[in-house]
């Protein structure tokens, strides 16, 4: 076995275990850990195959930004692990059968020959190295789908905001406005008492 | 990028979108208005340049293959536009009756027909995927926009799940289907499926399999209709509206591309599948909606028993299935969306009007608007002269002329039982005393609107050969490549 195919190997056993470990585990925070592993792992695979732009943006993207975010909401939230895990039980036994229909689906597929067949690469990206030819293949040949990819993101940006964006009409918060367009006279209200001694 | 300026339609409909968003942003509450007419402009205007260009000869592949210029979608496109102005116009009714008229309803409206239009014009399926997830996007924030509302976020919460367990599996389906031929592009997946003796392997049915129940979950039909009652229940009534339509026509064309252009050569295999699903969603739909007596339920389950009529037309192979399918869903989102202006109008400052009890007596209220969900009704149950009865006639034929007697005979019985929930529905509009007579209010906007809805359904029952022969050239050879 050639250095490359242990290295394959190795990879691929810590990647599958940690998957498995993320929807095993009962801590989130541990199964978040775990993802981030099954991530590195992922990004290792795709070193192997040279694509060593993806693996660097997979690493920087998941891990740098996504997971984090993750981190911080899982620990905000304050899940209740035990029950969730209980419930879901449940459902163990027929989860088991759609895994086994599918294990056994892939591996009928698998075999088939027609993935033997070799995928041209169109001739924009003929002998230029991995980043650049993402970047070409991304601006050029598919400028069309990246643009609706980016429509896709604003829309998402817009519920995300229309479902958190909330003005409460129970919560005491300071108005800066209001607060400094006060006038001298609605600050003080001058009362006259009446003083003690007309009341003897 | 040769060839863009075809797209002008979609790149308008998003500088419009974005016009809208930024002008919203600035306007107080009581000048909302002015962002419900930019929105109609904005949807009359994309509708007139879709006209303008309407695709009338051969189709055209422009924008690097990405992008679809024939019949269909022109037609699919002016027909959506259209159907998006009334429902925005039952939506300010809505949104009039609750205290917030998000400005946010109307934008996220018109991505959704932005993704819509994507979704039609498209036979790569990168851009099939996105303009997919652009409109399911949109349309899950939208049933969230009562956010206060515990059954609405409920709705809002299935609807997302398996939505986007859905477009998993349509993603699983393409990713084998790319491995398998090494393309993206339908045209050249049907090509290369074409010279090669691999129609029938295993792999391509597995592929097969993951992108019908893709679709099948988007289109809500047997076995993959959970959702539906729910997520048509939960919504405010004007984005029920917009889902029981827009989505559904983009599904369709995703459908006839996938499979009639795209797997042609392997129609024995997913006609058989089709087949089952739609006499399954006939049958449920049916019969689930007599035991329904909220009125948006009993919709919901009458959607589930047209989509399968729908998959019917198309799972006889030919040239008259597929546009007795069209013609149906054509047909099918003007009824519905009607019936969902009746509800809008049937509600009050703060209340929806959902069950059937809110018909009762509704000629006494409104003798007109009774007469008009009086054809909607009947549309649907499928008696003639109204346009229902043509597009189930058509469907049947085409399924009797495919040679599929048992099925036709299931159609025809299914549809005499589904018949008597909305005859239950008119009994109580004409014979029942209205338990609520406050009178209705509409302006007069609404009012002229609904009552076009209403009257469509007759004018195509009474003329369906205009319709017919446009369904027939959409889905014609030389227009659709």
């Amino acid at each position: 076995m050639s250095f490359e195919a242990w290295l394959f190997y190795l990879f691929a056993l810590l990647l599958i275990s940690s998957a498995i470990g993320v929807v095993v585990v009962r801590n989130t925070v541990y199964a978040a850990l775990l993802l981030i592993l099954a991530f590195f792992n992922s990004a290792a695979l795709w070193l192997l195959l040279q694509a060593e732009f993806l693996s660097i943006v997979l690493v920087l993207v998941y891990v740098g930004a996504v997971m984090v975010l993750f981190l911080f909401i899982i620990m905000m939230l304050n899940l209740k692990v035990e029950q969730v895990k209980r419930e879901g039980g449940k459902y163990f036994p027929f989860s088991l059968v759609v895994l086994f229909l599918l294990i056994v689906e892939l591996i009928i597929m698998l075999q088939s020959s027609l993935f033997d067949k070799v995928i041209t690469t169109s001739d924009t990206t003929k002998n230029i190295d991995n980043t650049a030819a993402i970047g070409l293949l991304l601006y050029k040949e598919y400028l069309f789908p990246f643009e609706v990819a980016a429509v896709i993101l604003l829309v998402a940006i817009i519920a995300a905001i229309m479902l958190t964006l909330r003005r409460r009409g129970d919560v005491k918060t300071q108005d800066i406005e209001q607060q400094i367009q006060v006038q001298s006279s609605e600050r003080i209200r001058l009362i006259k008492l009446p003083s003690g001694r007309q009341g003897s | 990028m040769n060839g863009i300026g075809f797209a002008l339609p979609e790149i308008f409909m998003l500088v419009a979108a974005l016009v809208v968003l930024l002008v919203d942003l600035f306007l107080r509450q009581h000048s909302r208005i002015l962002t419900y007419m930019l929105t109609q402009a904005a949807l009359l205007a994309a509708a007139l340049l879709v006209y303008g260009n309407f695709a009338d000869g051969p189709a055209r592949q422009v924008v690097g293959d990405m992008y679809m210029h024939d019949y269909l979608s022109s037609l699919l496109k002016v027909m959506a536009l259209l159907l998006t102005c009334v429902i925005v116009v039952y939506g300010r009714k809505y949104w009039s009756d609750h205290q917030e008229a998000p400005g946010e309803f109307y934008v996220l409206v018109l991505f959704t027909v932005l993704g819509m239009m994507l979704m039609v014009s498209s036979t790569h399926l990168i851009v099939l995927y996105l303009g997919l997830e652009l409109m399911s996007l949109s349309l899950y924030a939208l049933v969230s926009l009562l956010r206060d509302d515990s059954r609405a976020t409920e709705a809002a919460m299935k609807y997302f799940i398996l939505g986007a367990l859905a477009s998993g599996m349509l993603l699983y389906g393409i990713s084998i289907l790319y491995g398998l031929t090494g393309s993206l592009e339908l045209l050249a997946i049907a090509e290369i499926l074409s010279h090669e003796g691999s129609a029938e392997t295993v792999p391509l049915l597995l592929a097969l399999v993951f992108l019908i129940a893709g679709l099948g979950f988007k289109l809500g039909v047997v076995p993959f209709h959970m959702w539906v009652p729910d997520v048509y229940q939960g919504a405010p009534t004007a984005v029920t509206a917009l889902i029981a339509s827009i989505p559904k026509l983009a599904t369709l064309a995703l459908l006839v591309r996938l499979l009639v252009s795209g797997l042609g050569n392997i129609t024995s295999d997913w006609a058989q599948i089709l087949m089952v699903l739609g006499m399954l969603s006939i049958m449920l739909g049916n019969l689930v909606a007599i035991a329904q007596m909220n009125l948006k339920r009993m919709l919901a389950y009458s959607a589930i028993a047209h989509m399968g009529f729908i998959l019917l037309g198309i799972s006889t192979q030919t040239m008259d299935g597929n546009s007795a399918a069209l013609f149906y869903a054509l047909v099918y989102v003007v009824m519905s969306v009607g019936g969902f202006g009746v509800l809008i109008l049937l509600g009050q400052a703060g209340i929806d009007a959902e069950t059937l009890y809110d018909l009762k007596g509704l000629n006494k209220r409104s003798p007109w608007f009774a007469f008009m969900m009086l054809l909607l009704l009947f549309s649907m149950a499928g008696i003639p002269p109204l346009a229902g009865f043509h597009a189930k006639l058509l469907v049947i034929n085409a399924v009797l002329q495919a040679g599929h007697l048992v099925l036709a005979v299931g159609m025809v019985i299914m549809s005499v039982i589904g018949a008597f929930y909305y005859l239950r529905a008119i009994k109580m509009m004409y014979f029942d005393e209205p338990d609520d007579s406050t009178p209705l209010k509409w302006d007069l906007e609404f009012g002229l609107t609904l009552s076009l809805n209403g009257v469509w359904v007759l004018v195509i029952g009474l003329m369906p050969s205009f319709l017919m022969t446009v369904c027939v050239r959409a889905l014609d050879a030389k227009h659709l490549l």
